[in-house]
């Protein structure tokens, strides 16, 4: 009973068309939130750990897997609670408090876990733990996948392919800034300005990719 | 004397996109028009005023060790009311605004200025504190979007500026993805240089 309740949820959202699962539509739902409209170059989510974690490849890689990782498990949680909670009992208005809220415990459960069980793991990603609680892209990511009435198999992939497209340009970021040390830059645009322009840049080249997928 | 200074604190001397780069993401994402920056504005202001106002007035009450999700209840509690409010009277706007409406929650200005300032002052003055940042938060929008409405579709809060022979063929990066990114960076420049002619005597 209770199984076929959840496959019934899993594949089908209350009272939209999404229902199954396409290859076809998955795909698309891929490159769409890896190059297309990429969450940070594209869409302006998580911009802060974008411009404060990106100044070694090193830490953009931690943050970048420490994001790809929450933002799959809030998705999880959030798309269940929403959709088998929230609205049920008609309290589908409470969906921002309830989101952060799971994403704040999630987070704070996480660093527990990870840190009584893979502490090697804890040491790569724990000081980004307390930080994502605040990433936008973590709530926006939640938020998205109700606002498209994704089913929760569209929901993870989605998720999961927004959180390889902040890694994405993470590391690219990364890259340049380290390079951006040596260049020689006019004193005004050291610091912020410079690496706002980078991610001008950036950005046009992903602008590149508009026409796929549609 | 010192309600105007926590008033004016926010507006210029620690404007929180231009000093403190706070709420970074809003500010990218919804400034394509004037009219949207000063919705989102708007919003994001009494947000902050309201739970300036909670933060302080609860602010012996809270235990300090769960005084985080104590702010982001209070927070989302009032973003959720704002949500609704647009929603009912101005659902164009609401429109526009989209997801960024509830993502005013992880707006780390509201959150920081409830950390920052609240938890420690008394109810006046933080909400001046939450008026003066709201404005500068606001204004800066203003700035930005000032210059990508203009640019990129030749009209500056929907009256045609630079005339039919611009809006033929405007320079539709600027309200584009990167044109935020590239403008924002000449905005900071041009503050670095303004800082610097002015430097030294005041620091």
């Amino acid at each position: 009973m209770t199984v076929t309740l959840l496959l019934q949820t899993l594949l089908a959202a209350p009272g939209t068309g999404n229902s199954g699962f396409d290859v076809g539509r998955m795909m698309a739902i891929i490159i769409a939130a890896i190059f297309v409209n990429n969450f940070v170059l594209s869409r302006f989510l998580g911009i802060c750990p974008f411009l404060g974690v990106s100044k070694q490849l090193d830490s953009a890689i931690g943050m970048g897997s420490a994001v790809i990782f929450v933002m799959t498990l809030a998705t999880l949680g959030s798309w269940t609670v929403y959709n088998l909670l929230l609205v049920p009992m008609g309290l589908a208005y409470l969906r921002t408090i309830a989101f952060i809220l799971i994403i704040a415990s999630l987070v704070q459960l996480v660093e527990m876990i990870l840190q009584k069980f893979s502490p090697t793991l804890y040491q790569a990603l724990g000081i980004f733990l307390p930080l994502i609680t605040t990433n936008c892209a973590i709530l926006g990511v939640a938020v998205l996948n109700i606002d498209e009435k994704y089913n929760l198999g569209y929901s993870l992939v989605n998720a999961i392919a927004a959180g390889i497209g902040f890694t994405l340009a993470l590391v690219l970021m990364a890259g340049l800034r380290q390079k951006l040390e040596l260049a020689d830059v006019p004193p005004a645009l050291k610091g912020k300005p410079v690496a706002f322009l980078v991610a001008g840049v950036m950005s046009i080249a992903f602008l590149g990719f508009a026409g796929l997928g549609s | 004397m010192s309600l105007v200074k926590d008033l004016t604190n926010g507006i210029y001397r620690e404007n929180p996109i231009f000093k403190l780069a706070l709420g970074m993401c809003p500010f990218l994402a919804v400034t394509t028009s004037v009219e949207n920056a000063i919705g989102m504005g708007a919003a994001a202001t009494f947000v902050l005023i309201c739970s300036n106002f909670l933060v302080s007035l609860l602010r012996n009450l809270i235990p300090s060790k769960v005084r985080i999700p104590c702010y982001i209840v209070i927070i989302a509690t009032f973003v959720t009311l704002v949500d609704m409010i647009m929603n009912a009277y101005v659902p164009d706007l609401h429109r526009a605004l989209g997801i960024f409406i509830p993502l005013i929650v992880v707006n780390c200005i509201i959150l920081g200025r409830a950390e920052g300032f609240a938890n420690r002052h008394p109810v006046l003055n933080s909400v001046a504190d939450a008026v003066g940042m709201g404005i500068g938060f606001t204004l800066a929008m203003i700035l930005l979007a000032s210059f990508r409405e203009l640019l990129g579709n030749g009209t500056w809060l929907n009256i045609n500026v630079l005339g039919p022979g611009y809006r033929n063929q405007p320079l539709l990066i600027a309200i584009l993805a990167p044109g935020a990114f590239i403008l924002l960076g000449f905005i900071l420049g041009f503050f670095n240089i303004l800082e610097k002619r002015r430097g030294g005597g005041q620091r």
